[in-house]
């Protein structure tokens, strides 16, 4: 295990093997974890990064154009969530937050499925047995525990699938993630806390929230930590598989902050003109995890003009089905509003039901 | 048949879904090496083991939390909230996410908890050892909330709770947990259904409606009006959420005259919601205007003042007086 493993919040460390001018350099505890990631895969997630880019801009202008209610758009956080969730097998279960739309990407998600909760048709856009994937997170901090049980779960079937959850600087200050470390620490379930520090909850900086480094607290909690650059692809990859690895091998959570920026607004409802400043943003475009890749793929003469074209051929396909699948979205039933409160139907909900249907029947061409 | 005690019926209870269901966990604080601080789950870990029945950190939050992510895994947990008055700091999670996850997404994740919560007043104990919150939950669709008074309806219905795929709050009266009664253990299609009510004493004249920790006094209280020549019918409602309306309903139109009664403060409780309803339902039927004794819209007072605080037999007795329009403490007085 790297020595920066849970000392690197101590001396405010960075783990980074990409500079944000595309400069890979050694780092004699992380490289082997990524030791295997070749030039096709290298290009794997130079892709996945600008489709989901892709798709965020594309939802965004939906959201501008009307067809959507709200937008939380990932914009800079794409290799946070791309480097993690690509290093996770399937039977892994992901408990996210409401902004790791990468990380469903990663899951499998269709794309419209990504779109139904912010067009306001359902509460969940997918099954989340289908992609092992909980449904978002709104209550902020509040899916760390139950990462944390799922885990539990995992540890008493005798199986050495992970539970991941994603959250925020924001969610650090919250209780539920502080008691998920302790439930996690105590019976030492295989659980990783991926923090993706992107220095902003809405308005409020992260020095709100945490005067010391946010990876410096799980340490304290029994819980090895490290703090990785949130920019850089291959440093989160290399951290998440370390965190992985000692899940799978029984020992117990591992805690990761990803340090990393908003470049848009908390929501397609939010205004950071009114409290991020300019130069702040302009020095963190500077490190931006896409131009960083590319300029990585440049240097190795892989961002060849013919890759460049397929891989904006191909966003521009993925956010073409975005778009139509958004607008084909079927809006729900009336009544569909009384299904699934319970397993089976109460007699009291019954009777709501049924009233309200008589209620729709008195008007021309009701239910 | 066995006689037992209340806390002992839903000990063995547990002991039973625990047999059943190697899905089902015990979760709490205290529970495993101690037995509970009221001794409900005693010997269960020393016979299932540590990985069953699990001690927890003290947490409310963490307890119900982590026993959400043991449900997408596909777990039964039965979390224990050691009293009443613990239950907030888990409150969100219960809110938020257990009476929620079902309709988030579309009935595909299963939230089959129970979560158990010793309640009430009556024992003479501190602060917030005393209180009565299932009006909160009752209110929270999403949930069903059930609380038993009598030792078979305890190891029943904790059986029935654990095998429900909904959510269940299950209020033990904690004031009874050491009444003694006949506990059959077997489970039959004659066993009434989690979400029925039980009446509990035949009667003409008044509807008295209650639940948990006042069926008994309840029943007292029919009792020592027959004396009086006044004719009660007890409904033990059982189920709180959903309520069981066709059985009061039933009663209240034979009857004419309704009284609920429980524990818990008054406003926008458990009986204002029965009030409203049967009004509506039964209102040529009825003889009276529906009436509520219940604890006063108080915090939870300090013991030597829970008395005062608790409907005993004899202000039930004055509300059935008042819809019998018979002498009571308010007669005279308009409104």
């Amino acid at each position: 295990m790297s020595t920066h493993d849970s000392s690197s919040a101590d001396d405010g460390g960075l783990v980074q093997l990409l500079l944000p001018d595309g400069e890979r350099i050694a780092d004699a505890g992380y490289d082997k974890w990524v030791a295997d990631v070749d030039d096709d895969q290298l290009k794997s997630l130079y892709e996945d990064m600008v489709v989901v880019r892709r798709i965020d801009t594309e939802a965004t202008a939906l959201q501008r154009q009307g067809e959507l209610g709200l937008w939380p758009p990932l914009i800079g956080q794409e290799a946070a969530q791309i480097g993690s969730g690509r290093t996770l097998r399937q039977d892994d279960f992901v408990f996210a937050s409401y902004r790791e739309n990468g990380v469903a990407y990663c899951r499998g998600v269709e794309y419209t499925d990504l779109l139904r909760v912010w067009r306001g048709h359902t509460h969940s856009g997918w099954n989340p047995y289908d992609i092992n994937m909980a449904p978002s997170q709104v209550i902020i901090g509040s899916q760390t525990l139950h990462a944390t049980g799922y885990a539990l779960g995992c540890q008493q079937d005798g199986v050495d699938t992970v539970a991941i959850s994603y959250f925020g600087d924001g969610a650090t200050s919250q209780g539920d993630p502080n008691e998920a470390m302790v439930f996690a620490a105590s019976f030492q379930a295989p659980v990783i806390f991926f923090c993706q520090n992107n220095q902003w909850a809405i308005s409020e900086p992260v020095g709100l929230q945490a005067r010391a480094p946010i990876a410096s607290r799980a340490p304290g909690f029994g819980i090895p930590s490290m703090r990785v650059d949130g920019n850089d692809v291959l440093a989160v990859m290399a951290a998440t598989r370390i965190a992985l690895d000692r899940a799978r091998s029984g020992n117990g959570p591992t805690y990761i902050e990803a340090v990393t920026y908003r470049m848009g607004p908390h929501t397609t409802s939010d205004d950071p003109s009114r409290y991020v400043d300019v130069l702040e943003r302009e020095g963190w475009q500077a490190k931006d995890p896409i131009s960083r890749l590319e300029a990585y793929l440049q240097s190795r003469g892989l961002l060849t003009d013919e890759f460049t074209g397929r891989v904006n051929a191909t966003a521009d396909d993925v956010a073409a089905k975005v778009r139509e699948g958004c607008l084909g979205l079927e809006p729900p039933e009336p009544l569909s509003v009384f299904d699934h409160v319970y397993s089976e139907p109460t007699s009291w909900l019954e009777r709501q039901k049924d009233e309200y249907v008589q209620y729709l029947q008195t008007f021309e061409g009701g239910q | 048949m066995s006689s037992m005690t209340l806390s002992r019926a839903i000990n063995s209870g547990l002991r039973r879904a625990l047999e059943d269901d190697p899905k089902v966990l015990l979760m709490g604080e205290d529970i495993g090496t101690l037995g509970g601080v009221f001794r409900v789950t005693d010997g269960l870990q020393k016979d299932f083991g540590a990985h069953r029945v699990m001690d927890t950190p003290l947490a409310e939050a963490g307890i119900i939390g982590t026993a959400v992510g043991l449900a997408y895994r596909g777990y039964r947990p039965v979390c224990e909230i050691q009293f009443d008055g613990f239950i907030y700091p888990g409150f969100d999670q219960i809110i938020t996410q257990v009476a929620k996850l079902h309709y988030r997404t579309g009935g595909a994740v299963k939230m089959p908890l129970t979560i158990r919560v010793p309640f009430g007043g009556g024992i003479g104990a501190v602060e917030h050892h005393s209180e009565s919150p299932e009006a909160y939950f009752a209110h929270t669709a999403g949930l069903r909330v059930v609380s038993c008074s009598n030792p078979q309806d305890a190891h029943t219905m904790i059986r029935q709770a654990v095998a429900c795929d909904d959510p269940v709050m299950f209020f033990e009266p904690k004031r009874r947990y050491w009444t003694k009664g006949e506990v059959d253990e077997e489970i039959t299609g004659q066993t009434p259904s989690i979400d029925s009510a039980a009446i509990v004493a035949a009667g003409d004249d008044v509807t008295l409606v209650t639940y948990g920790p006042l069926v008994a006094t309840a029943r007292d209280a029919a009792i020592a009006a027959s004396d009086e020549g006044v004719s009660v019918e007890v409904i033990d409602l059982r189920s709180l959420s959903p309520i069981d309306f066709a059985t009061v309903e039933a009663s209240v139109r034979k009857t004419g005259r309704l009284v609920v009664t429980h524990e818990a403060s008054q406003f926008g409780g458990i009986g204002a919601e029965i009030a409203a309803s049967i009004t509506r339902r039964c209102f040529y039927y009825l003889e009276a205007a529906p009436e509520r004794v219940t604890g006063f819209d108080v915090p939870y007072p300090a013991a030597e003042l829970e008395d005062h605080h608790l409907p005993d037999l004899d202000r039930m007795l004055d509300a059935v007086d008042r819809v019998m329009d018979r002498h009571n403490s308010l007669s005279g007085r308009e409104g």
